[in-house]
């Protein structure tokens, strides 16, 4: 009898232990989502291509250099110089070894440990915060304003930036030292792109050269055309791509592996990379479209971990999300596109913000192009680029990233277009003056400037200089 | 008997690098004084060239660019040495996937602007030291790093034009203000890994 119960025991056990088996084999090997084998909850960078585990891990899971290979595939543009100043190549001298032992900043992972929600900071660093002291032990030697402060405030008082500290170092910080808090000149850079069309070599200029379109002119085929109304006409008639040569199969033509090519009904966002590449490309690398680099559906807004509007419940991000199909309306883009589906006290603060007001008067014609300040202002702002080795054009960086964590990013692609560079550094500090869409004066005052104030004088001492 | 480099990269190779004018001769394996001798030698000249053709032609004679640390910002020539830097952070990046082509070379003082370029190893203390005391000459010796062996040669960077010596004399950062035309002002480190 218990011979037969323990029989029945194994069989059991048996059966259950070949059913997992099989279950864990299939969705390693067909399944799409694989987030079951997640070893722990990743960081807000990466959890929305969670379910894509091979967006990191390409190869084995030991080899790192196939991983950093990984990283760099979407953070490379970023992490090259003047927009890092600690790149790999940096590291890479033998002479070297003894510090690549202490901490390996070859690799990423070294210091954004993924998996590990509880050891990341808001930025996904995972190391502690003093490690900078690692390379540089001797900084207060160096720099006598420095002496006495600890390590873990290199990074943490808003002083220094390990990656992009293009705005915070100490010539930059003397440069601008005494800047008010409003500048004379407050615009953002022009647009570009029509005036560089000729530049472009990418650009398709033998299917679309470069010339205004009229309705007669629309090339949709018959089938197509049936479809269209009025209004989808005009709009489009009313845009920059009709007046650029951008007629209806630029955007609804697909082209396959055997260069043939057929209408789609609805493009995505690969139809717009074929003339706007690079602003497709970074956003691809920000949170809104990363999904779509790894061939995932687009996020919606339930994927977000910012708090989102309940009106925006199962809203998709692609191009046409905020840049409405046919009319191509910027404007809209830039304020409305965002709130619609944003719901933090930053964004909700917006609308009774000053930059709000001169975003409302330069709409009006009160102030210039340029001076108002939208969302986009700052977290999309028009950044001049290096396209490739021999060309650089302004583009909106449609990474909304690039420039907002840490926010010491966002100094120079926008706020130093209006504001001297101490307010600025205040500002960006102060988490309530954040939350309420900086409606007010900075109440945190950062040191930086005047450390860099105080060993420049000190040089001008030592040598005799002017200060003026 | 002075070994040989892992790389199998002749001189021709080198000055057919340089010059695009001589026939490489990969298969010879060269003596790896030798070998850093020639590294040494393309590299001093390139910069050489950069500081006096470019640079101190269009800043001091003719007057109509700055060069800057900082060059981006103030949209001016890259400094000599961060040429050389770049230079040398290039051919990092380009040999990591030639595993035949295997060195490393920095610009090194024992008076730099940049601390991070001090001598940190024995070997660069000892032979930063040499070559400033002993005008002319070189120095050579192996060291190991990281579980490696490296034979490495320090040669003296010497003060070429007025633009390297009125530069370093007059940074906020430098440690020393009267360097002179002539003068040794750091030292080209060139490594390059060998068996044992």
């Amino acid at each position: 009898m218990t011979k037969n119960k323990n029989t029945l025991i194994w069989k059991i056990w048996l059966s259950l232990a070949l059913i997992l088996i099989i279950y864990f084999s299939y969705t390693l090997l067909t399944g799409k989502d694989k987030s079951i084998f997640m070893p722990g909850e990743l960081t807000g960078g990466h959890h929305q291509i969670g379910i894509a585990c091979e967006a990191c891990h390409s190869e084995s899971f030991s080899d790192e250099d196939a991983m950093q290979e990984r990283c760099v595939s979407c953070h490379g543009d970023q992490r090259k110089k003047p927009f890092d100043s600690h790149p790999k190549a940096k590291f890479t001298d033998p002479r070297n070894a003894d510090r690549l032992e202490k901490i390996n900043a070859v690799y990423c992972v070294t210091c954004h440990a993924e998996h590990k929600p509880e050891l990341a900071s808001k930025a996904g660093v995972t190391q502690p915060e003093d490690f900078c002291i690692h390379c540089h032990q001797d900084i207060a030697k160096d720099r006598p304003s420095h002496k006495g402060m600890e390590f873990e405030t290199c990074a943490s008082a808003g002083c220094h930036n390990y990656h992009n500290n293009r705005s915070l170092y100490t010539e930059f910080l003397v440069k601008h030292m005494d800047k008010p808090e409003l500048l004379d000149k407050r615009t953002v850079p022009e647009k570009e792109f029509a005036s560089v069309l000729d530049e472009i070599m990418s650009y398709p200029h033998d299917r679309y050269p470069v010339k205004k379109l009229s309705l007669k002119e629309i090339d949709a085929p018959l089938k197509a055309q049936f479809k269209t109304t009025d209004k989808i006409r005009n709009d489009w008639l009313n845009t920059a791509h009709a007046k650029a040569g951008a007629n209806c199969t630029s955007c609804h033509t697909v082209v396959d592996e055997n260069k043939e090519s057929s209408w789609v009904d609805k493009p995505d966002h690969t139809a717009c990379a074929q003339c706007h590449y690079v602003e497709v490309k970074h956003f691809m690398q920000g949170k809104h479209g990363m999904r779509l680099k790894q061939n995932l559906s687009p996020m919606t807004t339930e994927m977000a971990r910012l708090p989102m509007k309940p009106s925006a419940a199962g809203k998709q991000l692609e191009c046409n999300s905020c840049h409405s199909a046919h009319t191509y309306e910027l404007k809209s883009a830039s304020v409305d596109a965002c709130l619609d589906c944003h719901n933090d006290k930053h964004s909700l603060a917006y609308k009774d913000s000053p930059h709000y007001q001169l975003w409302l008067k330069e709409q009006s014609g009160e102030l210039p192009e340029g001076s108002g300040v939208s969302c986009a202002t700052c977290h999309m702002p028009r950044v001049a680029v290096d396209v490739n080795d021999w060309l650089r054009r302004t583009v909106v960086q449609h990474n909304q990233n690039a420039t907002l964590v840490p926010n010491e990013k966002m100094i120079r692609p926008a706020c130093n277009h209006c504001h001297g560079l101490g307010f600025t550094i205040d500002s960006l500090a102060d988490e309530t003056l954040i939350n309420n869409n900086f409606n007010g004066k900075p109440s945190i005052h950062i040191r930086s400037i005047d450390l860099a104030r105080e060993d420049y004088l000190r040089h001008l001492k030592k040598t005799g200089g002017d200060p003026d | 008997m002075m070994k040989t480099a892992k790389l199998a990269l002749s001189i021709g190779a080198i000055l057919a690098i340089s010059t695009g004018t001589f026939t490489a001769q990969a298969e010879n394996m060269v003596p790896v004084k030798a070998m850093a001798d020639a590294l040494h030698l393309v590299m001093d000249s390139d910069r050489t060239i950069y500081t006096r053709k470019i640079v101190n032609r269009l800043v001091k004679k003719e007057k109509v660019i700055k060069a800057s640390e900082h060059f981006e910002d103030d949209k001016a020539l890259v400094l000599p040495a961060q040429m050389f830097r770049f230079g040398a952070e290039m051919v990092k990046q380009r040999s990591e996937n030639m595993p035949d082509v295997n060195f490393s070379y920095s610009l090194q003082s024992l008076w730099p602007i940049n601390k991070q370029n001090a001598p940190k190893t024995d070997a660069e203390k000892e032979g930063l030291k040499f070559v400033a005391d002993n005008k002319g000459k070189n120095f050579y010796t192996e060291e190991v790093l990281g579980g490696q062996k490296y034979f490495t040669a320090v040669y003296a960077d010497t003060g070429v034009a007025p633009v390297c010596i009125s530069c370093h004399n007059d940074h906020k950062d430098t440690p020393k203000t009267d360097f002179k035309i002539g003068d040794v002002m750091g030292g080209v480190v060139i490594r390059i890994p060998v068996d044992g």
